[in-house]
């Protein structure tokens, strides 16, 4: 996994509270057995006015001119401004993927879903949750363009005129984050741990390991 | 101190320790795969050189991509290649890191969430993952069954451990009992309309009270399964009576003097007399209705005697913003009666109600009518080969193939639409699944949840209808 530190992009809003992990990327794409290629699909129904499969490229889709996303400004951004519950429903990771994959590095909304907000950091794509009355300015600022500045380690989200937001994370996803270590070999460090509960475990609850 | 909730009791009873990064672990005691979420996982195994920890807390079976018909074809049966590639990716890891699989051909093959209990392979107690949001479902045994990513699929096949931190402890107490023609799906789409999508996010929803208590182990699965459409990743339901019954003798669950053991320790699992909760929410279960999905979050929902509601109505902005746009999405104009919502389609299926009771209640329904002339489609889907055969048995099948329902073999089907069984553009699907998401059912599907013996009534009737002393 990528570490992360610290990030200056462009952000852009997209105003739709409940956004789902089908509209971020719609199951018909979730077939790969692959990590990779889910960018060009990113709300796919969405950004393209006809039906995506897997395979296509942008170039050769209807885009949809009326979404956020494909209007010249946003172009490039890398900060993807949300409302409440972001990444509701499914459980896919590929959410997450195809908006990395995309180009986001930093997702800032007034609240998320958990499954999502647990599979960011296991790829190092960073929710950020900040107040609604922020977001509500944030969102009024990005229509005319917004660069902001994330900060991990200071905990910030600063704005060109020098305004910071502090925000919240909790202290081992931010260690996390900063070191980019390998999840497992993390936990695996600590395998004597694992096994020591694992044999006690199987003399309170013997049945569970009686599975041949 | 305050006593210990049922949540509390699994948890600590899984907690390995605190990792360097002050992160929890917990140990998953079952694992479930599909052709979907585990391919990457699997992978990952395999690029770091790393054994799973455990191959017996594994169980694999393919159910969202798998066709519903032609199923004595097995792979053959599948036409589309990227699918097949999916499934056949599942086959070969299963073979490789020798974890038990119930293959396309298997008469046990069916949705996890479904053949997991089936089995026996989920027992009270466990703590329970699957690449899928829809785990919550085993919460019903009292198990602490959780939706998780690929990267944490491939964490626990190479650790048997989950990194989390613990949620919170959510009571919903439901008390009295449900009305005749009112069913576990519509308490669950009910809770939900009352909580919200996001409601129940940080928490584990403990469902209590006498009209659980009176459920099945079906419709205590399907009230845990939609715990996620209130933001919960975990539901659970204390084990009793029903729960035992429903798990003796089931091919996975133990026998004779390990049985007594465990027995004893499941009968422990219930929440203490003074545990104390975050949050509750309490419901009179004689108060709730039939219930329809007007638009397109499960939290957009209402009684079948009421109507699609109007955003110029609501106060909060960013609420008449979301309704107006789902009314847009669903074609449908503020005001409409529910029974007004034209129907093209008629699903019965999904883990959350594709369990024998579910088509039972459907079957009541249609016996001896016919699906309306206006519905172009009504699909029974059931949720595993074993509850196909059952149904046969039971005569169900009989009664869906006469009115014109097709009869189709176990899989995700039109739930999500990854395989061949998708709505068409446009149209109006009654659905007895759990999402009514945008494009959920198909690319520009306009999906209804509701319950098996709704379901069934708007096929025969064309359009939603009462249930409620309907025949
Ligand atoms: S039936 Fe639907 S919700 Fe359930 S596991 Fe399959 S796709 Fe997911």
């Amino acid at each position: 996994m990528q570490s992360f530190r610290q990030h200056t992009g462009q952000a852009v809003p997209l105003d739709r509270v409940n956004v789902d992990t089908d509209q971020i990327i719609p199951k018909q794409f979730l077939k790969s057995i692959r990590r990779t290629g889910f960018g060009d699909y990113l709300f796919d129904a969405w950004r393209f006015l006809d039906e995506g499969d897997l395979g296509m490229t942008p170039n050769e889709r209807a885009i949809n001119h009326d979404f956020v996303l494909n209007a010249p400004q946003f172009q490039g951004a890398s900060i993807l401004l949300a409302r409440d519950n972001f990444g509701c429903g499914s459980s896919r990771e590929h959410a997450v993927w195809a908006l990395q994959e995309y180009g986001f590095q930093v997702v800032i909304a007034p609240s998320f879903a958990d499954i999502f907000y647990g599979n960011c950091f296991k790829n190092g794509l960073l929710p950020i949750v900040l107040e609604e009355n922020i977001i509500q300015e944030l969102f009024q600022l990005a229509v005319d363009g917004l660069e902001l500045t994330v900060d991990l380690e200071a905990q910030t989200v600063r704005l060109a005129d020098g305004t910071a937001h502090g925000f919240d994370i909790a202290p081992g996803l931010k260690e996390k984050m900063l070191s980019g270590m390998d999840d497992i070999a993390m936990t695996l460090a600590g395998r004597e741990q694992i096994e020591h509960f694992e044999a006690g475990h199987r003399e309170s609850q013997p049945w569970l390991f009686s599975r041949i | 101190m305050s006593g210990q909730t049922l949540y509390d009791k699994v948890w600590n009873a899984h907690h390995v320790g605190t990792r360097a990064d002050g992160n929890d672990l917990i140990y998953i005691d079952l694992q479930l795969l599909h052709e979907v979420t585990s391919p990457q996982a699997f992978e990952g195994l395999s690029i770091h050189d790393r054994p799973l920890w455990r191959r017996d807390a594994n169980l694999a079976t393919p159910d969202h991509n798998v066709p519903t018909v032609n199923r004595a074809q097995g792979l053959d049966g599948i036409t589309d290649s990227i699918a097949l590639e999916q499934v056949v990716t599942l086959d070969e890891n299963c073979k490789r890191f020798d974890v038990e699989q119930f293959d396309i051909l298997d008469e046990r093959q069916g949705i996890v969430h479904v053949v997991g209990p089936e089995q026996g392979a989920t027992l009270p107690g466990m703590t329970i993952v699957c690449g899928d949001s829809h785990t919550s479902t085993h919460g019903a045994f009292a198990a602490l069954a959780q939706g998780v990513g690929t990267s944490e699929v491939e964490h626990v096949m190479a650790t048997q451990c989950l990194v989390q931190n613990k949620a919170k402890n959510f009571a919903v107490n439901v008390s009295g009992f449900l009305p005749v023609g009112v069913y576990a799906k519509d308490l669950i789409l009910a809770v939900i309309g009352r909580l919200g999508t996001a409601g129940a996010t940080g928490h584990t929803i403990e469902y209590r009270g006498t009209a659980v208590t009176a459920l099945s182990m079906e419709g205590r699965m399907t009230l845990c399964n939609m715990s996620i459409e209130a933001g919960a990743r975990a539901g659970m339901v204390a084990v009793d009576e029903t729960t035992l019954a429903y798990i003796k003798d089931r091919p996975f669950s133990p026998r004779a003097d390990m049985w007594d053991q465990a027995e004893a320790y499941w009968r422990t699992l219930h929440s203490d007399d003074d545990a104390a909760y975050d949050m509750t929410l309490d419901l009179v279960a004689e108060d709730v209705v039939p219930q329809v999905t007007w638009g397109t979050s499960p939290e957009m929902v209402a009684g079948i005697d009421a109507s699609v509601p109007d955003p110029a109505q609501m106060s909060d902005p960013v609420q008449r913003e979301a309704t107006e746009h789902a009314l847009k999405y669903m074609d449908l104009e503020p005001g409409t009666p529910i029974t007004d919502i034209p129907l093209d389609r008629v699903f019965i299926g999904s883990c959350t109600n594709a369990r024998i009771e579910d088509l039972r209640a459907a079957a009541a329904m249609v016996k001896g009518k016919q699906v309306a002339p206006s519905i172009k489609e009504a699909l029974i889907v059931p949720g595993s080969g074993l509850v196909k055969r059952q149904a046969e048995d039971e005569g169900l099948a009989d009664i869906f193939r006469s009115a014109g329902f097709q009869w189709r073999d176990a899989g995700c089907s039109m739930c999500l639409a990854m395989n061949p069984d998708k709505v068409p553009p446009g149209e109006h699907c009654a659905s007895t699944s759990n999402r009514n998401f945008e494009g959920r059912q198909g690319h520009a599907s306009r999906t209804h949840l509701v319950s098996p013996a709704t379901a069934a009534a708007a096929a025969v009737n064309g359009g939603f209808v009462d249930v409620r002393g309907w025949h």
